[in-house]
């Protein structure tokens, strides 16, 4: 893994909001069928790296790179064309609309036939593809046609993740994928992920539980204040290493930098 | 697909729903429309008990003919509330189009059926204009449409004139209302729904079976099937003995069927409930919402116009209370009361008939029992309240009994 052109490269990438500098000149990287586990702290820039990263908030300055090629994300659509699929905490879900609706939300499949005039909806053809997809992901969900409002937190977040392959992307960014999970569902997701990774996708998870992303990445990128603040072989380093880098109070790890002059912006 | 050892219990249970679960799923609204038929049947009871007439051919035809106008607006206005939106301009809406009918047909002696087209586009552009205010400055669909309630009540009076009231004579006008089809015609009619209805079951029920997706459901369509063709015969049976089937019935229930169809079968509908259920995920999965919303404002104009076209083609007339008196509550009362959400993502086009039924049953029940208006409100107040509650109730047992 992690060698060759990067999927995605983000080089000096700075983002403000007003007086608050959520990104400062990070650097990150992520390659085919490797999953980053992106950490750090309440307002240490991981959702806003990856909302750069999803063409939500673009950045102010700073390259990214799409196999090995500069490109510009200026909104959402851009990402999605480039192949990076986000699957956000909030899961972006409508609970009114069963498993198959909210899979093909957006890129609705119409009939061949007549009823192409009217757009029509090809209902069976979205089923048997949500079905294939669910089960080579091996994930159970009671009926492809329950509201996604009457499924757990798991169910739902599998669905979620489901939904961004659909696209075909290259890249995928989980945010808190495992936040408010019970134990086994929490297992379930993590699975999933894993199943992402052998689909050699790039993977990026953000999250606040480090057992959880050491479960799963192969490297740990940290964030604090906006900056980049270390950057971990998940085999090579321990928990105690990724807090330090995350609280700034113990050894950096590669890249020791001072982020407090972040505090000074 | 197999159960996973991983299976909650409540997963387990989804399988297989207990008698409790089915009870509790009619309260909850998944089958609300099992609970308006219901409520149908015993409004229809009461009032039977009271006055034989309510029941006999002659009446019920009356029924139908009385619940087109709020039908028709209904259908749009559960475009409207599916959005979770609402739209306070609808009666006032169909007043003003049905007043540029008349004034184009009467008073410039317009071709009947521009003057009708006129009025219908009179509306779409109503819609289309609040649509537009709503969603590109983001005020609330409420204040824009009653905002529009009392501009397009004042531009009613003004196109009206000095006389405040137009009788129209053109009989391709008068005759949307006014029309009874022979018993053979009503019985093609009823031939051709039940076959349609029977070919699409057939057409869709193969297309799964060949996609080797797993259906349980035959008995359950048959059993669809079977009600559908019966209440079909009945309807027409009983509007044989007496005038006919009217256009008026048929107009209608086109517009419910189509417009059914488009938000259930269609990816406008569906962005539609997307768009109702969570905008922003919606916005997220690449649909415009906007164009979404502007596009259901206007559905609900053009709906509004048509219901104002079948008024004044019942009354033969158009006036100064054209859409007005309690048209617009009761437009939207009828799709609440028969099931459709008032906090969006939740509904049928069917409730805007099923919904027009109880109210219009309500209404021509206690006139034949010669009550006063005073008492016809409160009931279907009474009613509404009843309607919304129980919608309520149901987001609420949804919101803490969905989620594990």
């Amino acid at each position: 893994m992690a060698d060759g052109t990067p999927l995605l490269e983000l080089e000096g990438v700075s983002k403000r909001f007003g007086p608050v500098q959520a990104l400062d000149r990070v650097d990150f990287a992520v390659h085919a069928g490797e999953v980053i586990g992106l950490v750090g702290d309440n307002g240490a820039g991981k959702s806003t790296l990856v909302k750069a990263i999803a063409g939500i908030h673009s950045p102010d300055e700073g390259t990214i790179r799409f196999e090995g090629e500069e490109v510009r994300i200026k909104g959402p659509q851009d990402a999605t064309e480039l192949g990076i699929a986000t699957v956000y905490q909030d899961l972006a879900l409508c609970d009114n609309l069963d498993v198959v609706a909210n899979l093909f939300l957006g890129r609705e499949q119409v009939s061949a036939g007549p009823g192409q005039v009217s757009r029509q909806l090809d209902e069976v053809n979205m089923e048997h593809e949500t079905a294939d997809l669910l089960s080579n992901l091996a994930v159970t969900i009671p009926s492809l046609r329950s509201e996604v409002g009457t499924l757990s937190g798991g169910q739902r977040q599998q669905v979620a993740v489901a939904r961004s392959l659909l696209g075909d992307p290259r890249v995928v960014l989980l945010d808190e994928p495992t936040a408010a999970l019970g134990v086994p569902q929490t297992k379930q997701v993590l699975e999933l992920i894993r199943r992402l990774r052998e689909r050699d996708l790039g993977v990026v998870v953000i999250s606040h539980n480090l057992a959880d992303v050491f479960a799963v990445a192969d490297r740990v990128f940290v964030l604090r204040l906006g900056r980049a603040a270390g950057e971990f072989k998940a085999e090579e380093t321990t928990e105690e290493h990724v807090v330090g880098a995350i609280t700034g109070l113990g050894d950096g790890g590669e890249r020791d930098q001072h982020a407090e002059e972040g505090e000074n912006s | 697909m197999s159960p996973t050892e991983e299976a909650s219990p409540e997963e387990a249970g989804e399988r297989r729903p207990t008698t409790g679960e089915t009870v509790r799923r009619i309260v909850q609204g998944d089958l609300s429309s099992f609970r308006v038929v219901l409520g149908l049947v015993v409004i229809a009871i009461i009032f039977q008990v009271q006055e034989d007439r309510f029941l006999s051919a002659e009446n019920l035809t009356n029924l139908m003919l009385q619940i087109t106008t709020i039908g028709l607006i209904s259908v749009g206005v559960v475009y409207v509330l599916l959005l979770g939106e609402i739209d306070l301009s609808v009666g006032a809406v169909s007043g003003l189009s049905a007043a540029v009918m008349a004034v184009l047909s009467v008073n410039h002696g317009w071709n009947a059926y521009l003057a009708i087209a006129a009025a219908v586009a009179t509306g779409a552009a109503i819609g289309c204009l609040q649509g537009t205010l709503f969603s590109r400055f983001v005020v609330p669909s409420f204040v824009v449409t009653l905002a529009g309630l009392l501009a397009w009540e004042g531009a009613l009076l003004q196109v009206l004139g000095k006389t405040g009231s137009l009788n129209i004579n053109d009989p391709k006008i008068t005759g949307l209302a006014n029309i009874f089809y022979s018993d053979t015609v009503g019985w093609i009619f009823a031939a051709v729904i039940i076959g349609a209805y029977g070919a699409a079951l057939v057409v869709g029920y193969r297309r799964r079976v060949a996609a080797g997706l797993g259906d349980t459901n035959a008995i359950s369509q048959i059993v669809r099937f079977v009600l559908l063709a019966a209440i079909v015969i009945a309807a027409v049976a009983i509007l044989n003995s007496n005038r006919g089937v009217p256009l008026a019935v048929m107009i209608l229930l086109a517009f419910v069927v189509g417009m059914e169809y488009v938000a259930k079968q269609t990816t406008f509908g569906r962005h539609v409930f997307a768009v109702g259920g969570n905008a922003e995920a919606a916005r997220r999965a690449g649909i415009r919402v906007n164009r979404v919303r502007v596009a259901v404002f206007t559905i609900s104009g053009t709906m509004a116009a048509i219901g104002g076209v079948m008024a004044a083609s019942r009354l033969f007339a158009v006036n100064q209370n054209s859409g007005g008196n309690e048209l617009l509550l009761l437009a939207i009362a009828g799709p609440v009361i028969a099931g459709t959400s008032l906090f969006g993502g939740r509904g049928s086009v069917w409730t805007a008939l099923l919904g027009a039924l109880v109210i219009g049953s309500i209404s021509n029940g206690m006139d034949l029992l010669s009550l006063s208006s005073a008492v016809k409100l409160m009931v279907t107040g009474g009613v509404l309240l009843l309607a919304v509650l129980v919608d309520a109730v149901a987001r609420q047992q949804r919101q803490t009994s969905g989620r594990v």
